[in-house]
């Protein structure tokens, strides 16, 4: 067992950290609001390599890992980077898994065309809430058991709580190009959205992280009654509750990460976990740094808000925690039920 | 980054519940749990037999210096199963401490008999008037001749009706700053001047209050300095402080499982179908692997000597206990009042696991530091807030 990112997985973290730390602190992250993407950032981090690295190194990409991915979505969550990394990352290797791709793959690696995944299956033909919707140029879609790539010209935003490109897709009748039919379809969406629970719940782990510091390192220079708000245990405590939920979440979603190549029999059931803890994780401790910046925190003012509205939005575009754990047991359920038999 | 436990743990585990299978049979289970005892003389030679008393050990001291993943491995597996290991643990925590602290004679006199589990030693540190605070004791020490005179009161000393032995931190100076006047002694039980009162609690578990009236301890069972007791506990409590309570998470999921798949509503519909049921087995089944995460870091960071592991492991107790805390009270919530009945009601539902589940959970928050101690040794030393005044 070793808990330790590989050197080559800290110099992936550095720059990445560094990055982010250029391109996208709490002023851009506002700027890019309400529409929630910053086009500056998004180039950069297409020729930084962030949707290459993603695609296999036989699809012309530098085939990282999904724990990498998830080292690199965990510092996007720390500074609730507005741009569609994650969406990409994931639709790019979809694609990557047919024979034949209908988009080039060069494109999206370069970013001259930018697929996004609608993580939850069209009904009566429309998906609703699709993540990067708003800024793709095309979604992967699952209707019925037909996986389809709709374009996306014309699509309006919708305005939502965490600031997010989300946008509904209607699927206009038979013209949509067809990636895959019955239960490959099904499988390649299946897939493709636990990779997306996993990223989704890297970045609402950095979220999470980076609340916590900036409610610690407020409660540790603001004074009440003549004492630092941390001296109080009734915040001290509340914030120690926090700080082992974040650790935990950390090491839960890169297990998570690691387990989609090393543990394949156990990366399902341990991705719905990963979303449904990071996204009660995130939400937590947002909320306990808000708070404790008093009426500053409900100021628009003050970055911590950014990511309070953040942490609620991220993962609920899939799932509540909720049906993540009921999904968690449908997992246990079935295995303990090949046990008995 | 690699999450795999290694093979060696894989394999100690699978021999573990081997070993469990078949040395803790129904019998040994029902007679621990009618007396209360966490201790059994079968079950201790048995582990003795195997050479698992001081598995983490170094070898030169007669240990089997198995790393901190093959340990886990073996004490994730008989908490699982509720198998009464406190004895052996409070025995060899103390023989721990002799081996590294204690003089030539200790260790020819002591070490021997605790290999043999042919001694069982008990801890006292709390007292009536301190709870998590055992640097207030307040029992005394005083110099007579070559020796001791102690006088006061231990409480919680689990396993003392059974034991050879107390493990005390006893004040030989009043003078001094509290953590500084301590000293630690090895007081044997069988002797005039104590007295030993069973105390019930609420996890059926048979804990006691002990009394010392002018008992004399020769100084040749003093461990460690005069004053010095406080470093000379604190080596010994470090193994306590990163506990497990994953194997007790194990045990409750497993029992709501099995129940729910065999249990169903007033309509015939499996309980299992139910989405409130389902709910609380997944997030059960989250909570269970981060607690096993959290630990399994702790250990890790123990082997390495990282200081770090004082706020680290207070997280994987704080953590741990509390949720197995809440997963009692909601999983009994769930099963309904059948849940109610105890263990030896013939009907009891998994035996009488629900309602023991949340007897048992209580205790996990408050000892071995409550989860306040914890939550203060996380804000100090992980996230560097100021101590509270």
């Amino acid at each position: 067992m070793d808990l330790q990112p590989s050197p080559e997985q800290q110099q992936l973290i550095d720059a990445f950290a560094g990055l982010y730390g250029d391109l996208a602190p709490p002023e851009a992250v506002r700027a890019a609001e309400p529409l929630g993407h910053d086009s500056g950032l998004w180039r950069k981090l297409v020729t930084t390599g962030g949707v290459e690295m993603a695609l296999p190194e036989d699809r012309g990409g530098f085939g990282a890992s999904l724990l990498d991915l998830a080292l690199v979505a965990e510092q996007h969550g720390r500074h609730v980077a507005p741009a569609p990394l994650l969406e990409a990352q994931v639709a790019a290797r979809l694609l990557a898994r047919l024979d034949k791709p209908p988009v080039d793959l060069a494109d999206l690696a370069h970013g001259h065309r930018l697929a996004t995944l609608a993580v939850r299956p069209a009904e009566h033909g429309r998906a609703g809430l699709v993540p990067a919707g708003a800024v793709a140029d095309d979604a992967i879609v699952l209707a019925g058991d037909r996986l389809v790539l709709v374009g996306l010209s014309g699509t309006v935003p919708v305005h939502n709580l965490g600031c997010l490109p989300l946008a509904d897709v209607t699927l206009d009748g038979e013209g949509h190009p067809v990636l895959a039919e019955g239960p490959a379809a099904v499988g390649l969406f299946a897939a493709a959205v636990d990779e997306w629970r996993v990223l989704t719940a890297a970045a609402l782990s950095g979220l999470a992280a980076r609340a916590l510091e900036i409610g610690v390192e407020y409660v540790k220079q603001r004074k009440a009654f003549g004492r630092f708000l941390g001296e109080f245990q009734a915040v001290a405590h509340r914030l120690a509750d926090r700080a082992s939920e974040v650790d935990g979440c950390e090491l839960l979603v890169r297990e998570a990460a690691w387990a989609a190549e090393a543990d394949p029999g156990r990366a399902a059931e341990l991705a719905s976990m990963a979303l449904a803890f990071a996204a009660e994780t995130a939400r937590d401790a947002s909320h306990e740094a808000l708070h404790f910046h008093g009426g500053y925190g409900f100021m628009l003012e003050y970055p911590i808000q950014l990511y309070y509205r953040r942490a609620r939005a991220w993962g609920a575009v899939l799932e509540s925690p909720a049906a993540g754990y009921r999904r968690v047991a449908a997992h246990h359920l079935s295995a303990a039920g090949e046990r008995n038999r | 980054m690699d999450f795999r436990l290694g093979a060696e743990s894989e394999q100690l585990r699978q021999e573990v519940r081997e070993f469990l299978d078949e040395v803790f049979t129904p019998e040994m289970r029902e007679r621990c749990r009618s007396t209360g005892v966490q201790h059994d003389p079968e079950f201790s030679a048995a582990v003795r037999e195997r050479g698992w008393l001081a598995l983490g050990w170094p070898v030169e001291l007669g240990g089997q210096g198995r790393d901190p993943l093959e340990v886990l491995a073996y004490t994730e597996e008989t908490r699982r199963r509720d198998a009464p290991v406190y004895g052996i643990s409070t025995t060899m925590m103390a023989a721990y401490v002799i081996s590294v602290l204690g003089t030539e004679e200790q260790k020819r006199e002591i070490l021997p008999k605790a290999f043999a589990a042919e001694i069982v030693i008990a801890l006292g540190f709390t007292e009536p008037e301190n709870g998590s605070d055992a640097a207030a004791a307040a029992t005394k020490a005083v110099r007579d001749g070559d020796g001791w005179r102690i006088t006061g009161s231990k409480m919680f000393t689990t396993n003392a009706s059974v034991a050879d032995y107390v493990f005390m931190l006893a004040r030989t100076n009043p003078d001094a700053p509290k953590h500084r006047g301590l000293t630690t002694f090895l007081v044997p039980l069988d002797q005039p001047g104590v007295e030993i009162r069973a105390v019930k609690t609420l996890s059926g578990e048979r804990t006691n209050i002990t009394y010392y009236n002018d008992v004399l301890v020769g100084d040749d069972l003093r461990i460690g300095e005069v004053d010095g007791g406080w470093r000379v506990m604190t080596r010994g409590l470090a193994a306590e402080h990163t506990a497990s309570f994953s194997g007790e998470q194990d045990r409750l999921v497993e029992a709501l499982t099995r129940w729910a798949c065999s249990a169903s509503d007033e309509e015939g519909r499996p309980r299992s179908q139910d989405p409130a049921v389902r709910e609380r087995i997944g997030r059960s089944r989250t909570e269970l692997e981060v607690s096993k995460l959290l630990l399994r870091r702790a250990a890790l960071l123990r082997e390495r000597k990282d200081p770090s592991l004082v706020g680290r492991g207070s997280m994987s107790k704080l953590f741990s206990t509390e949720r197995l805390e809440r997963q009692a009270k909601e999983t009994l919530e769930l099963v309904g009042p059948d849940g109610l009945r105890s263990a030896d009601d013939p009907s009891a539902v998994e035996g009488g696991a629900f309602e023991h589940m949340v007897r048992h959970a209580k205790g996990t928050t408050i000892y071995a530091g409550t989860s306040e101690i914890q939550r203060n040794i996380i804000a100090q030393h992980v996230l560097g807030l100021p101590r509270s005044g």
